[in-house]
């Protein structure tokens, strides 16, 4: 369908490369052995509004690209060469056919997308707007909605309308299997609050005690929940982390109740953000980055000073982190699936702004450089490493 | 069926027909485009939604005549123009 128009090939093997996702088309950055120099392979689907760009980690090779543009459907475009070339979904994401007289729902865009359990090579799953969850068995090729969620009268009362959602339309995001049973599994959704299934999606529930919701509206009630990010630690799936309209939560299972971690963060920058970022061998660890979430909720850099806040005892104390990011009047924030870590020995953090900056520390958040500079406004970043040729 | 309909195909949906034109017949819009689709595959779910709508920015005209719905009949022959409508930036 598409075919690679610079020509550069993935760096295999230990290199990092960055998978980034924009409103108007996607890029791959990838970087020498030090991760001091990137090379730029794009624009990919320049034009195309791509919500999320994601590598297989089971095979390191098939990569799928959440996709829409202005005039035309959404689709899944797939490559399995190092985005050399593309080949669309046969069937892309899409609700079931309403019955006669009534109004049925239409996919407006996928937003996330999620690799299944190493278990079960092939299967994908996809988040969209309006929201709904959808599964592939086939690598990404072909789509079908998945579990009873899409059409259950309550979870449909729980997903309010366009109207009740983020302004390009409410999302449900943040998939994630238990790395230890891919029968476990959670979701959330901008209107609607986190949800668990334990038997492989048969069955889903709100999973919304201690989270706070906007002064007013009921807590008790998963329409008025707005998870922004939530992510499992992998060194330790009992444990996850979540960005949410209302505060940084973290939650331990076998408990159901959400601690509110972001109380200790300082007063002035607060605990609202969109994106949640967690360290991959060590579940004490994970990192923030705040937005001013005053007065009209400005969605910018508070005070125009953007950081990084990271915590190392799981949300007791935060440290602020933006040696080499701007230091006044800068007005971007980073969305909820544009800042992420690789798996280095030490920690490479990467984020892209809502301004088009593409930024990256190799020091776990010590110390920053901005990469490149002029893309769209930046939707998601994924951190990866190919697979040897 | 009737005699094919000459499609006149936008910019954005070229990557599926790689021409400016093509033929395809049918005795209304949905079936001129289920035929297209067959030609093109995933040509139609750009334009159509799952529910059978026309998308929000795509719009057909035949003979000069807009088609509003998928099951609207078409006279056999003639130009089937489809048009990216305006999208914002």
């Amino acid at each position: 369908m598409s075919e690679n128009p610079s020509g550069a090939q993935p760096v295999a093997g230990h290199h990092v490369s960055l998978l980034v996702a924009t409103r108007k088309g996607a890029w791959i950055y990838h970087s020498d052995a030090g991760r001091q120099n990137w090379r730029v392979d794009g624009p990919h689907f320049l034009g195309h509004v791509i919500s999320h760009l994601v590598l297989d980690p089971r095979d390191r090779r098939t990569l799928l690209a959440a996709a829409k543009t202005g005039h035309l459907g959404p689709t899944i475009f797939r490559s399995t060469d190092g985005a050399r070339s593309w080949a669309e979904a046969a069937r892309p994401p899409a609700f079931a056919k309403a019955a006669d007289g009534a109004t049925g729902r239409s996919v407006d865009h996928t937003f996330w997308l999620t690799p299944g359990h190493a278990d079960e090579p092939g299967v994908w799953y996809a988040g969209t707007s309006p929201q709904g969850l959808f599964r592939s068995e086939d690598g990404g090729v072909s789509w079908a909605p998945f579990s009873h969620i899409n059409d259950d009268a309550r979870y449909r009362e729980w997903m309010g309308t366009v109207q009740d959602g983020t302004p390009d339309g409410p999302k449900l995001h943040s998939i994630i299997v238990d790395p230890r049973d891919p029968a476990h599994l959670y979701f959330a959704m901008s209107g609607g609050g986190v949800h668990e299934s334990v038997d492989g999606g048969r069955s889903f529930a709100p999973l919304l005690d201690g989270l706070e919701v906007v002064e007013g509206f009921d807590a008790s009630q998963p329409t008025f929940h707005d998870p922004h990010c939530v992510r499992l630690c992998p060194s330790n799936p009992d444990r996850l982390y979540q960005q949410n309209h209302c505060g940084i939560y973290r939650l331990d299972r076998p408990s159901t109740r959400w601690q509110r971690i972001g109380m200790a963060m300082p007063q002035a920058d607060g605990d609202i953000g969109f994106p949640m970022v967690v360290h991959p061998r060590d579940a004490d660890r994970a990192w923030v980055f705040p937005m001013d979430a005053t007065s009209v909720w400005p969605r910018t850099s508070p005070d125009g000073k953007p950081a990084v806040y990271a915590t190392r005892d799981a949300g007791a104390s935060w440290q602020r982190l933006d040696a080499g990011l701007p230091t006044e009047q800068a007005w971007w924030t980073v969305k909820r699936q544009a800042m992420t870590a690789d798996n280095r020995d030490e920690i490479g953090l990467y984020f892209g702004t809502t301004s088009g900056e593409l930024w990256a520390s190799r020091d776990e958040g010590a110390h920053w450089a901005c990469i490149a500079r002029h893309l769209p406004d930046i939707f998601a970043v994924e951190a990866v490493q190919w697979a040897e040729p | 069926m009737g005699r094919a309909v000459k499609v006149h195909i936008p910019g954005a949906l070229r990557s599926y027909t790689e021409s400016a034109e093509a033929q395809a017949s049918g005795a209304t819009l949905a079936d001129v485009v289920a035929e297209l689709d067959r030609l093109y595959p995933g040509i139609r779910f750009r334009m159509i939604d799952e529910q059978g709508r026309i998308r929000r920015h795509i719009r057909f005209f035949h003979n000069g005549q807009q088609v509003r719905e998928p099951a609207q009949p078409l006279d056999a022959g003639g130009e089937l123009v489809i048009v990216q409508a305006l999208s914002g930036g």
